[in-house]
């Protein structure tokens, strides 16, 4: 394939609500078939960030590319055509509480797809079944635990088989294990489908355990400053709040002078 | 690439293995073959092993990893054991997460049969909770009154006088329109029948007499029902959801202290008020139709005043009072009792209504039927 290997591009993007700004200058790209973190400190504009991504806020100067083609000057239809090729979840899950697990899955199928009805229900199967939910068709949210309805919320979030999936916190509020094992799931999903995957989050053994990338948003400074493997950024970074970010804090002390 | 159909082919050998050669584009939109046509070919061959091919495999997509799920479940189930090596690496692989949890199966619930939904004692036996939760609650609405009455109520004053607010003068819009509207209503009834006797001035009577006893009460109770016992069920519906009443309770806070006595409490102060108003304005609005039968304000004006009684007043204002209490206590246990997903709330709002309006109709009969005994 020619073309180049950033799938998204962040060009010297400033997000700012009315005059005040929340990050300025960010530029960086996230390569087909990253895991790519967003991380920072609490408040510093990670998921202000990943809705500027989404589209849903405008940013007040720079622009965002998907596959080299600008996401903000694109018409609006151009611009939904593109919103399906993504996957998301968001931080509380954001399942429809009046619609069974998988109704909720079918909803993206019904809408976008020329499935028949039986199809349909073969493939929210399936879908269920990657997130090891089969069986769990009938329930509602309300009715499975907070990991499950993740994990509910990634099978919807896969079920158009999305090319970019976008991840708000997927492990908070879960368990060491299940967060691990959600972490894994992810991590097996993007290998087997090649899609790229973009998520929010400060849980260090997920970032250890499955980034590939990361920037780190620093909200003292208003910007990035911090861009790579996180591993090589907590070994390496000039900046001492990134080295103190990637290992809570304990590597600050012999390091605060660098 | 040029596009081919899906196609399946099962090959045995003789050693009670089998192989499944896939071909051609398996995609949304293509025509595939279905699990459950394949199935019948499978059972009869029953082999031990099954070995997937994707030799000549095309394009796919979800409808094709479907197939191989519900194929997997399936040799899982007959133990025949499969390998799926020879499947493009992705889709082996895929498969392999989808397959590592076993499909849950829901433990199965007998549904009643029908005739036993219309048993008669059954049926007994849920009115007979419904009333006793009903009385429940009006007990623990009661000892937290008690409680208020000796201040030792956690009820804040701040949200009596904020839902005063939203009871009161927000519906003074809604209850206007509707009460000039009743009061019309009433006029146009009698007068056509009035009108047959000469009888035009006794129209008043009518109007006045018919929105203090009864309708200027009522109709306030239902626009009253719709509006405010609603978003009381759907308040408190939706504080259940963000777990705000749990964290109440674990403050040590009574819920019903906290939540429900100051709302009824505000809607029992306004009700009387938002009735008096409705009277006045129904009264000029049968006044309005009145006047377009040939009856001047003056004579209105007296005849109406010549059929004010307090006994009508009082009948009118112990309707309210009770009404109010009916629509708080609708609304308020709906809610409290109210699930925790965006479809119970919506549900606990409609029964809210729904219970109102019932009560609210039986009390108005109850009431008419005791004053008329009573001769009042």
């Amino acid at each position: 394939m020619s073309e180049s290997r950033a799938h998204i591009h962040i060009d010297k993007l400033t997000m700012a609500y009315g005059d005040f700004v929340i990050q300025r200058d960010l530029s960086f790209d996230i390569n087909r078939g990253d895991i790519f973190v967003i991380m920072g400190g609490s408040g510093c504009g990670k998921s202000t960030l990943l809705k500027h991504m989404l589209g849903l806020i405008t940013p007040a100067k720079g622009d965002i590319a998907f596959n080299g083609q600008s996401f903000f000057s694109a018409p609006p239809a151009r611009q939904d055509e593109m919103r399906q090729g993504w996957g998301i979840t968001y931080q509380t899950g954001g399942m429809f509480s009046a619609m069974t697990l998988a109704e909720n899955v079918t909803l993206p199928l019904q809408l976008y797809t020329d499935f028949n009805r039986d199809q349909i229900a073969e493939v929210v199967a399936y879908k269920l079944a990657l997130v090891g939910l089969d069986g769990y068709q009938d329930y509602y949210p309300s009715e499975v635990s907070g990991g499950m309805r993740k994990r509910a919320a990634l099978a919807r979030a896969i079920a158009l088989d999305p090319e970019i999936l976008f991840f708000d916190e997927p492990s908070a509020g879960l368990d060491p294990i299940s967060s691990r094992l959600l972490d894994e799931l992810i991590q097996q999903l993007q290998e087997s489908t090649g899609a790229t995957v973009v998520m929010v989050t400060h849980e260090l053994p997920s970032i250890y355990g499955i980034a590939t990338n990361s920037v780190y948003l620093d909200a003292h400074t208003r910007t990035m400053i911090g861009y790579g493997d996180p591993k090589h950024l907590r070994d390496h970074s000039n900046e001492p709040v990134v080295r103190q970010f990637l290992t809570r804090g304990l590597g600050a002390a012999e390091d605060s002078t660098a | 690439m040029s596009s081919s159909t899906a196609q399946i082919q099962l090959d045995l050998d003789n050693d009670h293995g089998a192989k499944l050669h896939f071909a051609g584009d398996w995609v949304e939109g293509s025509a595939t073959p279905e699990y459950l046509d394949f199935r019948p070919q499978l059972l009869a061959s029953a082999p031990n092993t099954l070995v997937l091919s994707g030799e000549g495999l095309g394009e796919w997509d979800s409808i094709f990893m479907a197939f191989l799920l519900q194929l997997c479940n399936d040799c899982r189930e007959r133990d025949i054991s499969i390998d799926s090596a020879a499947l493009p690496a992705s889709a082996h692989r895929l498969l392999q997460v989808a397959t590592t949890v076993k499909p849950h199966k829901p433990p199965e619930e007998d549904s009643p049969p029908l005739l036993a939904t219309l048993n008669p004692v059954a049926m007994l036996k849920g009115v007979a909770e419904g009333t006793r939760d009903s009385l429940a609650f009006m007990g623990e609405v009661t000892v937290a009154l008690g409680r208020l009455a000796v201040g030792k109520a956690n009820t804040r004053f701040s949200d009596f006088l904020t839902f005063c607010y939203q009871a009161g003068p927000n519906a003074f819009a809604i209850i206007s329109l509707t009460s000039v509207l009743v009061g019309m209503i009433l006029a146009y009834l009698g007068a056509v029948q009035l009108q047959q006797f000469g009888a035009e001035i006794y129209v008043a009577d009518l109007v006045v007499i018919g929105m203090l006893r009864e309708m200027g009460a009522l109709m306030t109770a239902i626009v009253m029902a719709g509006r405010t016992g609603a978003a009381y069920a759907a308040q408190l519906g939706t504080m259940q959801t963000n777990e705000e009443v749990d964290a109440i309770s674990t403050m040590g806070i009574s819920p019903v202290e906290f939540l429900v006595v100051p709302r009824m409490l505000a809607l029992v102060a306004m009700m009387p008020l938002l009735t008096i108003y409705a009277n006045i304005l129904g009264i000029v609005g049968g006044g309005i139709v009145a006047g377009g039968m040939g009856i001047t304000p003056l004579q209105y004006i007296n005849a109406g005043e010549a059929a004010i009684d307090s006994a009508h007043i009082f009948v009118g204002m112990l309707k309210s009072f009770v009404f109010a209490v009916l629509i708080a206590v609708a609304g308020c246990r709906s809610g409290i009792n109210s699930g925790r997903s965006s479809a119970a709330v919506g549900q606990a709002a409609t029964e809210a209504v729904v219970t109102a309006v019932v009560y609210l109709i039986i009390a108005d009969a109850a009431i008419n039927i005791l004053f008329q005994q009573l001769g009042i």
